[in-house]
């Protein structure tokens, strides 16, 4: 098609298809269907968030020493280095804007690097509430629990719903990690390639955007699983 | 969005303001508010999301502007999903 007169009589970008106006509209057009997706994606997180509402009203007091027993130094840390993926990940974008091939490729090996680390931090406290015996399923047991809260009347089948929900908002966040960094092997060897630049850097900025909302889920994720039940209990 | 090449200045501060956030939320939250605990994590979650979306993202200074009526009606859309949840189980007695 890019040989065809109307292209060479206009001196289109290669990168323009010909059902957009310019490459402004079709970069527009193509980041709006990356929000569509992410609307649907907000719908996917907002279902687990809201049981999680529903079980942390109903069931408080297991919500609170669930909570405490996971480690607030490590979730910090896993935001820290999560916050670090998304600055490399929003630097990439840039280089790629301002067609630095090799900036790009560093900047998104980075944020391989980042997710990858947060995504051993959080193995690494699976693991852990794996051998406490906090999985929900036939092993479960939620003696400590009690033991370190004995006033709150811990019921071990309400805190499985608190372990059932952590392990499924967590896990759905770990997939979407996963699926982030398999995203950016593939860009990596595209950008490696040059396939990237001013002109045209779309694979880039979605893969970004989509890396950004994962970002934004964990920043909720954190305060709702790590932090709301701090403070001392009775 | 591809006219404005953001300075990358601006992505530092984003960065650091992120840091001190998670920092501030993380200490704030061993300190007893009563009820505000809550109040502030979700608070701070939000005001950080928000710049998120607004630098990170480049909604600010997107020139399409479909792509924030996407955002603010998937917003709107999550919290009748909320609300008519919990006006559901609130008048029920099942919680």
């Amino acid at each position: 098609m890019s040989d065809s007169p109307a292209t060479m009589e206009h001196g289109h970008s290669p990168a323009l298809r010909h059902h957009f106006a310019d490459v402004e509209q079709q970069r527009n057009a193509a980041s709006l269907g990356m929000w569509l997706f992410l609307a649907t994606e907000i719908m996917f997180f907002g279902g687990m968030f809201c049981a999680y509402l529903i079980y942390r009203i109903s069931y408080f007091n297991e919500f609170a020493a669930g909570s405490q027993s996971l480690q607030l130094k490590v979730g910090a840390a896993n935001t820290v280095v999560l916050i670090c993926s998304s600055l490399t990940v929003a630097l990439g974008v840039r280089a790629a804007q301002m067609g630095k091939r090799r900036l790009l490729v560093v900047l998104l090996l980075l944020t391989m690097l980042f997710g990858l680390t947060f995504l051993g931090v959080k193995a690494y406290e699976w693991h852990r509430e794996y051998e406490e015996h906090h999985v929900p399923g036939f092993g479960f047991d939620a003696k400590n629990l009690i033991e370190e809260h004995p006033k709150l009347g811990i019921d071990p089948q309400h805190a499985q719903v608190f372990y059932s929900l952590y392990f499924a908002m967590t896990g759905m966040h770990a997939i979407h990690m996963i699926i982030g960094v398999g995203l950016f092997i593939w860009l990596t060897f595209m950008a490696w390639r040059g396939e990237y630049g001013p002109e045209y850097y779309t694979p880039v900025e979605n893969a970004g955007l989509y890396w950004h909302f994962v970002d934004i889920v964990w920043i909720y994720l954190f305060p709702l699983l790590y932090l709301i039940d701090r403070k001392p209990l009775g | 969005m591809s006219e404005h090449i953001l300075s990358s200045k601006l992505y530092y501060t984003i960065w650091i303001i992120l840091m001190v956030l998670t920092v501030v939320t993380a200490w704030i939250a061993t300190v007893d508010l009563g009820p505000f605990n809550t109040i502030v994590a979700l608070a701070i979650a939000t005001g950080k999301a928000l710049i998120v979306t607004l630098f990170f993202m480049h909604v600010k200074y997107t020139s399409e502007k479909l792509t924030k009526t996407v955002i603010v009606s998937a917003l709107f859309f999550f919290l009748v999903l909320l609300a008519l949840s919990m006006a559901d189980y609130g008048t029920r007695h099942l919680m």
